[in-house]
């Protein structure tokens, strides 16, 4: 039988805000454990929350960033369940009235476009963490993380392929990274996927039993975990069995996803209206200044970067997945005298390349756009080659000089100049008169061998359009 | 001096007659004298109320001074008292000392008031006889036998056998009125928000409010206006100014409108308490008021209500009682379940167990519509009925209490009928209102309270109602058998 594979996915963006979404405590992370836990947080009877305006602002800026509707009045209420890093045995969370309603994001996979519906996208607190290791048989607690701010952003089943899901969970991160409304670091946590995975057989209307994967903090295990899922579902089903509505945990290390709870075992809630805190209400005021703040989104500058640049759909995209980069991109653009195509060559290939083997992220790279720019420039007047180039690029690196200053300190200067050309094609050819028969003779590869012995000679300066050029009239006379 | 009011008691202090130390220790020494029988006192500050005495004494010195400066008061034991024990009165936070002060208790240490400590209550508010508290029942100052009421039923005991001049409360649906009505003082619950919610341990969030207990309403005026005013970290406390509610205590109620609800004037209540609110009712008729009848047709369902509303809230409210961080925790848990039931299971008495049970019962899936959402549509008819209401009268009056202070023990083991002794006072939380319970008379020598509700924020006009009703009457001023004595 032909499968089909529905997927749906529940994404928590911990949104960028200095404090807690209802304490005054810091969001950083990394301190020490419970060092950043107030009262508040801590749960300690008597203290209330108060809603920070920050995560509101952010919730409403993601809505408009995907077409949604944004709820005049939304309601936070209480999620009961006891577990110990949730200090006040509810998780306060939106339920029936969330703050951003229906949206819409576009994916492109295998050259198509593709609308993935988002449901709803509502704030709440994360719990802390607890840690199992190192307590022998005891749990240690951390609070730390205890009442950050999250956008709990929910997808309608729309996914049809492991591809289709990683595509969409990427555009969600680039997009709220772009918004400036979450640092996207998976690795911390700051951005955290749950997938909904069922199979049904093609052509079936109702959708199959669907398991919940947690746990997945990169694309990549996203990828094999549904993988992994899909294949276990339809083995289930094949084998005559059936699959259980469940929770299934992620685990990396054996690639293998196993169950938590089954839907028997699942909470009731009970959720509730929080009496503690009073409705949301968003004014137009408001909506317009979110609005104003809007910055230029992945997909119009896609676009504009296609048109005003004439790129590639391929380079467009992996030029402005990062606001950063695009806007590196942009300024080196504007520096290089207009070299689109060139700078775009440069910025993906080997400026990405040292920054990815040193670890660093583009706005912290040790060559500015400015000085990428000259560099570039230089290529496209012809003052150095492409080659020589990386090696201008590997200076520029390790210090603050700009191209210029280092070709003339080098002397990397290409030789463009015909005559000293010709002059040094003279005696080459002089000196290895049985290479030239060869050529002549129809051994063309032979060419090679004079190109080398040039560019060592002028220790890779000459200009190597005109060398061509040059040697292959030579040759043939 | 114990049964001198606070505008008197603040002249001998500016005049030097006594010092705040010296009142201190007054009130202490009663305290010491009369409490071991009535146990409305539950944690003694007696050493950082002498040092707080002092500085007050200082700034009276200095002529920097206030209505409240160097006034020794007490706190229900729901108010968190930075480095004071604060239980709640429950097993469960009996060694729980909070790192933060309440929002209502600093505004009163600003004022300069000194704390003398904190009372009895009923476990985390919840009762309305005081016996439901950990340290054990309060006993009745005018009656040994009977309950004072609750839940903040220490405090209403404490002003009463005169202990302390003025004490704190709070009312989630009577838990000042009724108390105060059955031990003969004054007692006010502002309107919802007009007091912050911050660092008083909830039981129901929506319904719970913070007010004042006095032996006047003038000395309630004073006290509740220190108490009162917005609060940022409480997202419910209302931001709009505070009336002065001294400056129209004095004004005539001449042409005011008082309504008698004639659901509050039925069966239900006890025909010796009808006659002395009727007796009241003319008095202020006496003053120039007029008085009309009016009905609230649906405040008969207050009490189911309430009891579905206010168990959810407090069914979540009391999750974070769960031995990890602080309070009571189980000894030598074998497990995480275990820690739960048992840090849960010893931590609470029966009636808080009752109402987290029941709360969440009507939360849970499949019950929420008919019995939560069922109760919050109730909710708004009951708020409805008040609107309507107050747009032909200026104030509402009633009994506080079907009946007078009962024998201890005997609704224990009755809970519905232990509810139903809220019955007129549950109807003012599920809207929000203010109101209070005025000392109206005696029967078989035990208190009768006339309530008072007034319409949203109207405090000042409450308590000038209040007051014209206390300057043509002495109930207030009546000190029970024993405790008139000095010690």
């Amino acid at each position: 039988m032909q499968w089909e594979t529905v997927i749906g996915l529940e994404i928590h963006a911990q949104l960028a805000t200095k404090s807690k979404i209802f304490s005054g405590a810091s969001t950083a992370y990394g301190a020490e454990p419970n060092t950043q836990a107030c009262a508040v947080d801590l749960g300690l009877p008597g203290t209330l929350p108060v809603l920070n305006e920050q995560a509101v602002r952010f919730a409403v800026k993601f809505g408009l960033a995907i077409g949604a509707h944004i709820a005049p009045y939304s309601v936070f209420a209480r999620k009961n369940y006891f577990y110990p890093d949730l200090p006040k045995g509810y998780q306060t969370s939106q339920f029936d009235k969330p703050i951003v309603g229906l949206g819409q994001l576009d994916i492109d996979v295998d050259g198509e476009t593709k609308t993935i519906g988002v449901t709803r996208a509502h704030l709440e607190e994360d719990a802390g963490k607890s840690l199992h290791e190192d307590y022998h048989g005891m749990t240690g607690i951390d609070l730390n993380r205890a009442g950050t701010p999250l956008l709990e952003i929910v997808s309608e089943p729309d996914m049809r392929s492991a591809a289709e899901a990683v595509a969409y969970v990427k555009k969600l991160h680039t997009l709220v990274q772009y918004l400036d409304i979450c640092d996207g670091n998976m690795q911390e946590g700051s951005f955290r996927c749950d997938v909904n995975v069922s199979v049904r057989p093609v052509g079936q209307e109702e959708f199959g039993t669907r398991a919940e994967i947690k746990n997945l903090n990169s694309f990549r295990f996203i990828e094999k975990a549904v993988a992994h899922e899909v294949e276990r579902q339809i083995d289930v089903i094949e084998s005559g069995g059936k699959v259980v509505q469940e929770t299934r945990l992620y685990d990396a290390n054996k690639d293998e996803t196993r169950s938590m709870r089954s839907k028997e075992e699942a909470n009731d809630y009970r959720y509730f209206p929080c009496p503690d805190l009073l409705p949301v209400e968003i004014t137009s005021e408001l909506l317009d200044e979110m609005r104003g703040s809007l910055p230029e989104l992945p997909a119009t500058k896609k676009q504009r970067f296609q048109q005003q640049y004439g790129l590639n759909e391929y380079d467009s995209e992996v030029l402005t997945t990062q606001r950063a980069m695009a806007d590196y991109y942009e300024d080196a653009v504007n520096f290089s005298d207009g070299e689109a195509k060139l700078v775009a060559n440069w910025v993906m290939g080997e400026l990405s390349a040292g920054l990815n083997q040193n670890n660093v992220e583009i706005v912290n790279s040790p060559v500015s756009a400015e000085r990428l720019g000259g560099l570039v420039k230089r290529i496209a007047d012809k003052t150095i080659s492409g080659k020589i180039a990386k090696q201008v690029l590997e200076l520029m690196w390790n210090s603050n000089d700009f191209a210029d200053a280092i070709i003339e300190r080098e002397g990397l200067k290409q030789i463009s100049d015909t005559g000293e050309l010709e002059k040094m094609i003279d005696q080459l050819m002089a000196e290895n008169t049985a290479q030239v028969e060869q050529y002549r003779a129809g051994k063309t590869k032979m060419m090679g061998f004079f190109v080398g012995q040039l560019m060592k000679q002028t220790q890779g300066k000459a200009n190597p359009q005109e060398l061509n050029k040059l040697l292959q009239s030579k040759l043939k006379e | 001096m114990y049964n001198k009011s606070l505008k008197e008691l603040s002249a001998s202090l500016r005049n030097k007659d006594v010092s705040s130390a010296e009142l201190s220790q007054y009130f202490l020494d009663r305290i010491k004298h009369f409490d071991g029988e009535l146990n409305s006192v539950i944690t003694s500050n007696e050493e950082a109320a002498l040092l707080a005495a002092q500085q007050a004494d200082k700034l009276i010195a200095s002529g920097d001074s206030g209505l409240l400066t160097g006034i020794p008061l007490l706190h229900k034991d729901i108010f968190c008292t930075q480095g004071l024990r604060t239980s709640c009165g429950s097993k469960m936070l009996d060694n729980f000392i909070a790192p933060y002060t309440a929002t209502a208790v600093s505004k009163l240490e600003q004022a300069g008031a000194v704390m003398l400590g904190k009372t009895n209550m009923d476990e985390f508010a919840m009762g309305s006889s005081n016996e439901t508290s950990f340290y054990g029942g309060v006993k009745n100052p005018w009656n040994l036998d009977t309950v004072p009421g609750g839940s903040s039923g220490g405090s209403a005991a404490a002003v009463a056998a005169r202990l302390a001049p003025i004490a704190s409360g709070t009312d989630t649906g009577g838990s000042i009125r009724q108390p105060a009505a059955f031990c003969g003082v004054t007692g006010i619950k502002p309107t919802y928000g007009r007091v912050s919610r911050y660092g008083m341990i909830a039981f129901a969030s929506s319904l719970d409010q913070g007010g004042a207990m006095a032996k006047s309403a003038e000395d309630a005026a004073v006290m509740l206006q220190a108490m009162s005013g917005f609060d940022e970290k409480d997202s419910t406390s209302v931001d709009r100014p505070v009336d002065d509610l001294l400056a129209n205590l004095g004004d005539s109620i001449k042409g005011l409108t008082v309504g008698l609800p004639k659901e509050f004037f039925t069966d239900d209540l006890d025909d010796d308490i009808r006659e002395k609110i009727e007796e009241a009712v003319d008095t202020i008729k006496l003053a120039g008021a007029n008085i009309k009848e009016i009905s609230l047709p649906n405040i008969n369902l207050s009490v189911p209500a309430y009891y579905v509303v206010a168990p959810a809230e407090c069914s979540a409210n009391l999750s974070r009682f769960d031995g990890v961080r602080f309070g009571h925790r189980c000894e030598s848990p074998k497990d995480l379940e275990d820690l739960y039931k048992r840090s849960r299971g010893e931590g609470f008495g029966d009636e808080v167990k009752r109402r987290v049970m029941i709360g969440a019962y009507v939360l849970s899936a499949g019950y929420y519509d008919a019995y939560y959402k069922k109760a919050q549509q109730v909710r708004r008819l009951i708020q409805q009925d008040f609107v309507e209401a107050f747009k032909e009268v200026d104030v509402i009056a009633s009994a506080t209490a079907p009946s007078v202070a009962f024998t201890s023990g005997e609704k224990k083991g009755d809970p519905v009928s232990m509810y139903l002794s809220d019955i007129f006072t549950i109807g003012v939380n599920l809207a929000g209102l203010p109101g209070m319970s005025v000392p109206c008379g005696f029967v078989d020598n035990k208190p009768v309270g006339m309530q008072l509700i007034g319409n949203y924020f109207e405090e000042a006009r409450l308590l000038n109602v209040a007051h014209q009703y206390q300057q043509l009457t002495d109930w207030h001023l009546a000190v029970p058998a024993g405790y008139e004595q000095e010690v």
